[in-house]
């Protein structure tokens, strides 16, 4: 296959390893003595600043904001479960390392390379709110066993342990592998004692969460920034990035890239300059998936110079979700693989909420018709018009946000490859969707048949 | 349609609270936009779509679509919330 070039616009990129600095070159992980050469002692929880503690007016300074994809600001989760606490409702700080993203590899990579920083982390909030607990939340591993980032982060407690390092009790549990069991309302309830789905706020886990106690769940990456803004300051953490979105994020990147993998960016780097630096196309590109399964799509050429930030997503309708950007090549179709994701997606629905029950199946169908893998639909050239208006009738219309995150993938299907889609919808399928048989190309967890015969889905 | 409704139909004027569903609880029994749609109407499934705030002088209607709801899944708000 010819190698194209990413011809990316302005290929400007910072990667400054910060959460990922001095990691052995053998890819085994930072143990307890190289974390504490390359970042330091944590410094005990310092004097209050109006009240509080002052690390939290630290965070605040830094804009450090979750990166599990909901991009809420920490100092402010911080604040709301310490106004939800009291003396005899202890808080408890949950570590959300269960990354339902298929194709995302940031947390799993940081927990099991740099597992020190996310229970630094994880200890700087727990000292913030005043909780005297802290439970790590991972998915459990293919046909039920153990989580992958379990051993690692079991290994650093007893490490920080075997060194009278532990301030909070550290307890890991293994969710159920769904992809709503990583919402922070799902996993509450689970660690409470019931099926690990989405419930309906208010009241917030902030308030009422794990055992009814005011609960920070936070998002492993953002924990491990933490760590490191405790350390250094907000100052510091302005260093890279841009003024409205600092810092660094980590990015998977997959597919149609010579070296697949996740890496580390300043904020603001732009899709080109990050497939660039994983060795740039094995193939001319069809797609480019930013931000995770119920992310978007952009056209390779529109996608390249776009900055990985907030503001930058948002000029072209997407969001950072989480750090994905996967590359499809030509030889694969965007309209079958939107189906294949959506159809999975629609699966992965509590089937709690009607809007998703109901909407998300007739989105998949519908892209299946597109993709003509059912038949010529009825009115097939309606279908686009179909398809955008039932992403309507689900977006925002859940207890969770599981339907807006398809309803997005579906609007920049229709908005940036409308002509691709109308094709379709005229019986005129690309080369790529005619190839018999077409493989599948982003990848899809296989579905656990025994979880789903013995009705221990949520458990 | 209301005296200050816009051309799509929707209250343009002084608005009250809004009307929000628990979307775990709602069966799409549909009662809610048969007793106010001026703000209630259904989606392809029977769900109730919200399209905007409750006009003031529908408030009461609001509250009894509220009380009527057989399961007991809409509430009015004043703070915005999902």
């Amino acid at each position: 296959m010819t190698v194209t070039t990413t011809s990316a616009g302005p290929a400007t990129g910072t990667f400054t390893a910060r959460l990922l600095a001095g990691l052995p070159a053998d890819g085994r992980v930072l143990d307890i003595g190289g974390h504490l050469r390359v970042h330091g002692l944590l410094p005990e929880p310092r004097a209050h600043r109006r009240g509080e503690p002052s690390v939290i007016a630290e965070l605040e300074a830094a804009g450090l904001t979750g990166r599990g994809g909901g991009g809420y600001p920490l100092a402010a989760k911080i604040r709301a479960v310490r106004s939800a606490s009291g003396l005899t409702r202890r808080p408890v700080v949950v570590v959300n390392g269960a990354e339902s993203e298929p194709a995302s590899r940031k947390d799993s990579v940081l927990l099991a390379k740099a597992p020190h920083l996310v229970l630094d982390g994880a200890q700087v909030v727990a000292d913030a709110v005043g909780a005297r607990e802290i439970i790590v939340w991972l998915h459990r591993g293919p046909g039920g066993g153990p989580s992958g980032a379990r051993t690692a982060v079991e290994r650093a407690v007893a490490e920080r342990d075997d060194r009278g390092m532990v301030r909070q009790p550290v307890r890991v549990v293994d969710g159920p592998a769904r992809y709503v069991a990583g919402e922070a309302s799902a996993l509450a309830r689970h660690l409470s004692g019931g099926g690990a789905r989405p419930q309906t706020t208010p009241p917030r886990v902030s308030e009422r969460g794990v055992g009814g106690r005011p609960t920070l769940v936070s998002n492993v990456e953002t924990l491990a920034h933490a760590a490191l803004i405790a350390r250094h300051g907000a100052d510091w953490f302005h260093q890279v990035g841009t003024p409205e979105e600092p810092g660094t994020l980590l990015i998977t990147v997959f597919g149609a890239v010579r070296s697949p993998g996740v890496l580390e960016a300043a904020a603001g780097t732009t899709l080109g300059a990050v497939v660039h630096a994983v060795g740039a196309l094995t193939a001319p590109p069809a797609a480019v998936l930013v931000g995770g399964y119920a992310g978007g799509w952009l056209r390779p050429t529109e996608a390249w110079p776009v900055p990985y930030s907030r503001a930058g997503l948002r000029s072209v309708g997407l969001a950072p979700g989480v750090g994905l950007v996967g590359v499809l090549p030509a030889d694969r179709c965007v309209v079958v693989e939107t189906a294949r994701l959506v159809g999975w997606l629609a699966g992965e629905s509590a089937g709690q909420c009607g809007p998703c029950l109901n909407g998300l199946p007739a989105l998949a169908v519908g892209l299946r018709q597109l993709a003509g893998e059912v038949g010529r639909a009825a009115r097939a050239t309606e279908l686009p018009a179909r398809l955008a208006r039932w992403a309507g009738m689900v977006d925002g219309r859940g207890a969770c946000h599981h339907p807006d995150g398809v309803a997005a993938l579906v609007r920049s299907l229709l908005s940036h490859f409308a002509d691709d889609v109308a094709a379709h919808a005229d019986g005129r399928p690309c080369d790529a969707a005619r190839t018999v048989p077409y493989l599948g190309y982003l990848p899809l967890p296989a579905p656990d048949p025994v979880a789903r015969l013995d009705g221990a889905l949520w458990r | 349609m209301a005296l200050n409704a816009d051309a799509t139909g929707q209250w343009s004027g002084p608005v009250g609270p809004r009307l929000v569903v628990d979307w775990i609880k709602c069966e799409a029994h549909g009662l809610c936009a048969e007793l106010l749609p001026e703000v209630v109407s259904l989606d392809d499934w029977g769900y109730p779509i919200i399209r905007g705030p409750v006009p003031p002088h529908l408030e009461f209607l609001a509250n009894r679509a509220k009380a009527a709801c057989p399961v007991l899944a809409l509430r009015l708000t004043r703070t915005r919330t999902r």
